[in-house]
C-alpha cells in the first residue's frame, strides 16, 4: 500500500529562529488512523502546517499522496490542500458570519476539484447528509454562535470531511470537550473517515485517547529539534 | 463569487461598524458632491444673471464696477451719460436694441432702476428667459413702479401700494423724495437674478423726483416741484442715463462696436462684453471655490481613512477567520481579495449613499436655499463630475483596501494554521 505521508529530512523554522522541525523520517500508510502526540511546543501545529502545505519546508522532502509539497508553489500547495485535505482546529473552527451550512460547504465552494468529488451530488444535500451522520442535521440553518462547543466541533468535522478528502488532519479537536463527548466525537470521526477511506492524522497532548488509534507517533521521538 | 459572498456576509456580521463606516463615507461624499452642486449652481446663476446682451455701456471707469452696478445692483456708478449720447448710440446702425438704466436711488435698501419699456422687451436672463410679470403691468407712466419679486415679498407690497423713493443708496436715505409717491402697478415674476431685488420706475420718474436737484442737493425751500406741477407737465425731458445695455444687429460687430464706444470723443465712456467681464469677475472670486473643493476632498479622504482604521483594527480579531480560510484552501491572494473587496464594498456603498443623500438634501433644501440665499441649485441626474467623484472614491477605497489586505497577507503567510495572539 502506498504511503499517505512520506517525510524525509524535513527541516523548518520561522524566519531565522532556531529549527522547530527536524524530522529525518516520518511515514504514514494510507487509511491509517494515526495518533500524533507531543507536549506543547513540540512543533505539532507547525508540522500540521507543513503537511497541509500552508508552511513551506526549508529543507527536505514532504511527500503527501505522492506529491512533494516542497517542490510546489504556494498557490499549488493551496490548491492541493483545498482538494485533498480536511482540517479541524482545536477550537473556534467556524467562521462566525456564515451559517452552519455555509461553514460546512466552504471547502467545496472554495475549490472546483473538491467540488468535483461530490460526484454530481448537490453541495447542500451532501452537507446535510454529513450533518445527519454527525447528528447535527437539525442545526444547518443556525448561526454558528448559537452552537455549543461540541456541536461546533462536529460542524468542523463535517467541513473537513465534505468532498471526501484523502487526508483528514485534526489538531486537538477534542481538547475543549469533556471525556464522554471526546469518545463520541472520535467514534463519529472514525466512522466517517473509514467510509470515505480517508487517512486520519489526529494530534493531541492527551494520551488517554491513544488506545483508540491504529498507530501512534510520538513527535518528540521523530522531531530532533524538539526540546 | 465566493469571496464577494464572504465579504458581504462578513460586513453584514459587523453591521454596526459597517454602517458607521458607510455613514461617514456617505457624509463626506455628500459634502463633496453637495459643494460641487452649490458651486455649479452659483456659477450658473452668476453667469446667467444676464444673457443675450452684447455690450454694457457706461461712463469710463472700471470694467467690473460697471458690471456690478448695472447688473448686480452693487456699488455706485461714478458718472452718468447724457441722454443725447445715449440716443446717438441707440440709433447706431450696428445696434439693434438698447435698454437704458438710470441708477442712483433706492427704496428701503432696494435699488431703484429707471428704465423704459425696452427693459421688458429685451432684457434676457438664464439662457434667454424674458422678464414676465406675475401681476399687474409694466410701468409706463411717470409715477408707475414695478417691483422685483423679492422686493414685493419682503416689503409686503401689492398692486396699488404707494412707494416713496430715497435719494442715494442705503437702507435709510435721509433725503426722501416723499413728496413724489409712486404707485405699484406690476410685480415681476421671480428670476433668481438681481432683477428680483430691484425696483423699476420710468426714466421720466427718475427725472421727476430730481427736479430742482440738478446740482446734487435738494431744491431750496419754495423751489420744490409739487406732484400736481409734475403731473401737469406735458412732457418730462430726460437728461441722462447711467448705463445702457446693447444688443447688436450682428454679433460679429460687437468687438468693433465696443472699440468705437471706447474711442468715442463726445464724452468719456466705455463698453464691456458681459460674458467676458463676468468670467473675469468669477476668476477673481473663483479661487475660493478651489479652496472649498480641496477641503471637501480632504474630508472624503478622512472618511476613507476611517474605513481603513476600522478594517485594520478588525484584522486582529479576524486572524482566526483567516486561518480557517487558509485551512480550507484559500490562498493568500484570496485573503487579499477578500479584504480589498470589503473595502471596495464599503466605499461603493458609502459613495452611493452619499449621492442619494445629496438628492434627498437637495430636494428638501432647494426651496429653502432659494428663498434664503436667492441661489437656485438645479436638481439634475448625476453627471460626469458626480460619476467621476464616485469612481474616484471607489478607486481610493480599492487602493486603501490593500493596506489591511497586505497586513493580513503577511499574517496569513506567517501564522499558517496557528493563531498566535
Amino acid at each position: 500500500m502506498s504511503l499517505a505521508i512520506d517525510v524525509r529530512g524535513l527541516r523548518f523554522r520561522y524566519g531565522s529562529d532556531p529549527w522547530v522541525l527536524d524530522i529525518p523520517e516520518l511515514t504514514l500508510e494510507r487509511g491509517a488512523r494515526a495518533f500524533l502526540f507531543g507536549p506543547s511546543g513540540s512543533g505539532k501545529t507547525t508540522l500540521l502546517g507543513v503537511l497541509a502545505g500552508v508552511l513551506k519546508p526549508d529543507e527536505g522532502e514532504v511527500r503527501v499522496l505522492d506529491r512533494d509539497l516542497a517542490s510546489l508553489s504556494g498557490a499549488q500547495r493551496d490548491a492541493f490542500r483545498a482538494e485533498h485535505i480536511g482540517y479541524v482546529f482545536q477550537m473556534f473552527n467556524l467562521i462566525p458570519y456564515l451559517s452552519v451550512l455555509d461553514n460546512i460547504a466552504l471547502p467545496v465552494r472554495m475549490n472546483a476539484a473538491r467540488r468535483a468529488r461530490l460526484d454530481g451530488a448537490g453541495i447542500k444535500e451532501t452537507a446535510a447528509l454529513l450533518a445527519d451522520h454527525l447528528h447535527i442535521g437539525d442545526l444547518l440553518k443556525k448561526r454558528v454562535t448559537e452552537l455549543s462547543v461540541g456541536q461546533q466541533q462536529r460542524v468542523a468535522a463535517c467541513r473537513a470531511l465534505i468532498g471526501a478528502p484523502e487526508i483528514v488532519v485534526a489538531d486537538e479537536p477534542t481538547s475543549s470537550l469533556d471525556f464522554d463527548r471526546r469518545e463520541a466525537f472520535l467514534e463519529l470521526l472514525f466512522a466517517e473517515c473509514e467510509s470515505a477511506g480517508a487517512t486520519l492524522v489526529f494530534v493531541s497532548h492527551d494520551r488517554t485517547l491513544e488506545g483508540m488509534f491504529s498507530r501512534t507517533i510520538s513527535l518528540p521521538d521523530v522531531n530532533k529539534a524538539a526540546l | 463569487m465566493l469571496v464577494l459572498d464572504l465579504a458581504l456576509k462578513s460586513l453584514r456580521n459587523r453591521a454596526f461598524s459597517t454602517s458607521l463606516t458607510v455613514g461617514s463615507i456617505a457624509l463626506s461624499v455628500a459634502l463633496l458632491i453637495g459643494v460641487e452642486n452649490v458651486r455649479v449652481g452659483m456659477r450658473e446663476s452668476f453667469s446667467n444673471t444676464i444673457s443675450q446682451t452684447d455690450l454694457i455701456v457706461g461712463a469710463k471707469g472700471g470694467t467690473i464696477q460697471l458690471l456690478l452696478y448695472s447688473v448686480f445692483g452693487m456699488g455706485s456708478p461714478t458718472n452718468n451719460l447724457s441722454w443725447d449720447t445715449y440716443r446717438e448710440w441707440a440709433e447706431h446702425p450696428a445696434v439693434e436694441w438698447t435698454i437704458p438704466y438710470g441708477l442712483g436711488d433706492s427704496h428701503r435698501g432696494f435699488r431703484v432702476i429707471g428704465t423704459n419699456e425696452d427693459f421688458y422687451r429685451y432684457y434676457r436672463y438664464r439662457g434667454g428667459q424674458e422678464i414676465a410679470l406675475a401681476r399687474g403691468r409694466a410701468g409706463s407712466e411717470v409715477f408707475d413702479v414695478t417691483l422685483g419679486a423679492d422686493v414685493a415679498a419682503e416689503l409686503g407690497y401689492g398692486l396699488g401700494d404707494q412707494v416713496a423713493v430715497t435719494h442715494g443708496i442705503g437702507e435709510v436715505g435721509f433725503l426722501n423724495h416723499d413728496e413724489m409717491p409712486f404707485t405699484v402697478v406690476g410685480i415681476i415674476e421671480k428670476t433668481f437674478t438681481p432683477v428680483d431685488r430691484a425696483v423699476y420706475v420710468t426714466l421720466e420718474g427718475i427725472e421727476a423726483i430730481h427736479f430742482g436737484w440738478e446740482d446734487g442737493a435738494p431744491p431750496m425751500p419754495g423751489e420744490e416741484h409739487t406732484l400736481e406741477e409734475v403731473l401737469a407737465m406735458e412732457e418730462i425731458e430726460i437728461t441722462q442715463v447711467t448705463s445702457f445695455f446693447v444688443g447688436a444687429t450682428n454679433r460679429r460687430d460687437v468687438l468693433r462696436l465696443q472699440r468705437d464706444v471706447n474711442d468715442y470723443q463726445g464724452e468719456p465712456m466705455m463698453a464691456v462684453i458681459p460674458g467676458l467681464a463676468l468670467n473675469e469677475m468669477w476668476q477673481g472670486i473663483g479661487y475660493a471655490e478651489t479652496g472649498l473643493r480641496v477641503v471637501t476632498i480632504f474630508v472624503v479622504l478622512v472618511g476613507l481613512l476611517g474605513m481603513l482604521v476600522s478594517l485594520y483594527t478588525s484584522l486582529n480579531e479576524r486572524r482566526r477567520e483567516m486561518a480557517i480560510l487558509r485551512a480550507v484552501g484559500a490562498g493568500p491572494k484570496r485573503i487579499v481579495a477578500l479584504l480589498v473587496l470589503e473595502s471596495v464594498c464599503l466605499s461603493a456603498a458609502g459613495a452611493i449613499a452619499g449621492l442619494a443623500l445629496v438628492y434627498v438634501l437637495l430636494s428638501a433644501g432647494q426651496p429653502i436655499v432659494e428663498a434664503q440665499a436667492g441661489l437656485f441649485i438645479p436638481i439634475r441626474p448625476p453627471g460626469s463630475i458626480e460619476l467621476l467623484f464616485l469612481g474616484a472614491v471607489v478607486a481610493a477605497g480599492f487602493l486603501m483596501g490593500f493596506v489591511p489586505a497586505l497586513k493580513a497577507y503577511r499574517t496569513a503567510l506567517h501564522d499558517g494554521l496557528a493563531v498566535r495572539v
